[in-house]
């Protein structure tokens, strides 16, 4: 009788530990998901912010259509890449902020577009948006190593095989173009 | 990040529970010198009415203490087409920190740089900065200073620091009253003490005495030795945050420079800024301070050339005070290492003048503003009675936007 009792009682004790496992790991995907939806607002911003930018700055830059289309090109690459997983996503955006950074550049040369209000307040806008975007990756990122440590670490890595938790994908930049190009400055 | 939130949860949880043990042991001492004749019944009571002040305060604390808090300061909020570049970097911050919702922003109108953070969770939490702190500081400093606010959210300490602040109130006026209330009973009815009063109620009012001198200065020792961690935690945070520890060492460089005495008059408040108005010139850490100097807290900030992580922050506190470090294993559990990002501002950021800072109030309280072509900004109240303005330098005459009209003036206008 007694052993019996002591047998249920632990039943019960590992029963409950494997549920708190189980929630717990759900807990972090859940915010590894809402850590990368994060991501999604920001990049979705600033797609919408380039063709106001590039708009404000035609006026100014006559002679810079390459530089201009090249940017209209990475935005419209960038957004056609929107869903079709982390790595080729990663890839179109890094892609788009080195044409940004470029683009930057070359607006240094236009001192009647940098003291044009409305281009200021879209070059803060820009440059809060490109913030908030490695801000973004930077908690996804985190999110996804606290995720990944649990999935791969004992004991919860039972629990992970038995409901099939699968490791989530950093999010990395590929390009070596962005780490080449100067860094968007103001 | 998330270790080190739940350490400090725990150590807080402690610290609370340390501290409302001192609160009943204080309302004890007092219930038992109250009623000398069933010292037993009266340390039931003096607890009770010790918990039932404490709950009453922590309601009200609860319910509108930031409200409370940033109506002293004078703080008004902004949203964020009233000042673009601080709602974005709190709205930065808020990503970079996780917090499940943006906080709200206000501007105290202040010329004396500082900041501070309220809230009891992070869904619910404000920021506040002074107009002195955004004239002052270009972008990475004031990122390094909201994401030092922000931090203080994430890690609850606007939570935990509500809560210990309110206790200690607690425990000061209960030992308040019963020193006070016993003094002026002593001069009056002296004469209760004389006859039955044996070895015991003596014994017992020597001990409630010293609870009652005791009792408050531990519960403040205990906060204030709370609190500095907590700081030390925060600026290890806005390092980890913005991956810049740079941009903090030196807005508070700037910060500690420019305080002055009268910026603060509170001392609910004084503690919660980013540097202590009330103590800002002090130098060395002591027992009764609330922050750890600022000096100390730069030499850390600036001592973190390996990385930003807290991990890097507790390492560079190890090479200045040597010893096991501030944060403690727990906090650094799960903490990796992360680099330090290059500068963002250049030299040529636009500088920002106090008059620029001005504006957003004026905007924020509904002011129209209107730039004349010599360089004079004109202040136009809402729903005024002149449909034009002149400049009061070269006298060139503006026509006011329609949108500031009062009613009657539009009217006239339009029959004109």
């Amino acid at each position: 009788m007694i052993s019996m009792i002591i047998l249920i009682v632990v039943i019960a004790i590992i029963l409950f530990w494997v549920v708190g496992m189980y929630n717990g790991l759900i807990r972090l995907r859940n915010q590894v998901k809402n850590a990368w939806s994060q991501i999604d607002v920001q990049l979705k911003r600033r797609h919408d912010l380039i063709p106001n930018l590039v708009e404000t700055a035609k006026g100014y830059m006559k002679h810079e259509r390459d530089t201009l289309e090249a940017i209209t090109n990475a935005r419209s690459h960038a957004v056609d890449a929107t869903g079709s997983g982390v790595a080729n996503q990663a890839k179109a955006e890094s892609e788009l902020s080195g044409a940004i950074g470029r683009f930057m550049l070359v607006v240094e040369n236009y001192p009647d577009l940098k003291a044009n209000q409305n281009f200021l307040s879209l070059q803060e806008e820009l440059t809060s948006t490109e913030n908030k975007v490695s801000f973004a990756r930077q908690n996804y990122n985190d999110q996804v190593l606290v995720f990944n440590t649990k999935v791969e670490s004992v004991p919860t890595n039972i629990i992970a095989g038995m409901f099939n938790f699968k490791q989530a994908e950093f999010f990395e930049i590929e390009d070596t173009e962005e780490r080449k190009a100067p860094k968007v400055q103001f | 990040m998330w270790e080190a939130i739940r350490s400090n949860k725990r150590k807080s949880f402690w610290l609370i529970v340390l501290m409302a043990l001192v609160l009943a042991a204080l309302g004890a001492a007092i219930g038992s010198y109250l009623f000398t004749q069933n010292p037993e019944d009266g340390i039931f009571v003096g607890v009770l009415v010790a918990m039932i002040v404490w709950i009453i305060m922590l309601a009200v604390s609860f319910s509108s203490g930031d409200r409370i808090l940033l109506a002293t300061a004078g703080a008004r909020e902004i949203k964020h087409d009233d000042a673009p570049q601080l709602y974005n970097i709190v709205e930065e911050m808020k990503i970079a920190s996780g917090l499940p919702k943006m906080p709200r922003v206000f501007i105290i109108d202040n010329s004396v740089p500082n900041a501070f953070a309220v809230g009891i969770k992070p869904d619910r939490a404000a920021v506040a900065v002074t107009t002195g702190l955004m004239s002052r500081l270009n972008r990475d400093e004031l990122q390094g200073v909201i994401a030092h606010e922000i931090a203080h959210i994430s890690n609850r300490d606007t939570y935990f620091m509500t809560l210990a602040g309110v206790t200690v109130g607690a425990v000061i006026i209960l030992a308040d009253l019963f020193i006070r209330g016993m003094f002026y009973s002593s001069l009056s009815r002296g004469r209760r003490s004389s006859r039955d009063s044996g070895q015991l109620q003596l014994i017992i009012m020597v001990i409630s005495i010293i609870v009652a001198i005791l009792a408050p200065i531990l519960t403040q020792l205990l906060y204030f030795a709370c609190s500095r961690q907590r700081e030390y935690l925060a600026d290890a945070g806005s390092a980890q945050f913005t991956r810049y520890p740079a941009g903090l060492a030196s807005a508070l460089e700037k910060i500690s420079q420019n305080q002055s005495e009268n910026f603060t008059k509170s001392r609910t408040l004084a503690p919660m800024y980013i540097v202590n108005p009330l103590a800002a010139t002090g130098k060395s850490n002591n027992l009764f301070s609330t922050h750890p100097s600022t000096e100390d807290r730069i030499r850390i900030l600036r001592g973190m050339t390996s990385g930003s992580s807290l991990k890097a922050y507790e390492k560079a506190y190890q090479g200045i005070h040597g010893g096991s470090g501030i944060l403690g294993k727990s906090t650094l559990q799960d903490s990796k290492d992360q680099g330090i990002r290059s500068a963002q501002t250049d030299k040529h950021e636009a500088k920002k003048s106090m008059r620029d800072v001005k504006d957003i109030l004026h905007k924020a309280a509904g002011y129209g503003l209107l730039t004349c072509s010599c360089g004079v900004k004109m202040k136009i109240p809402k729903e005024t009675d002149y449909s034009k303005v002149k400049c009061p330098r070269c006298g060139t005459v503006h026509g006011v936007p329609m949108e500031f009209l009062s009613a009657a003036a539009i009217a006239m206008s339009q029959k004109k």
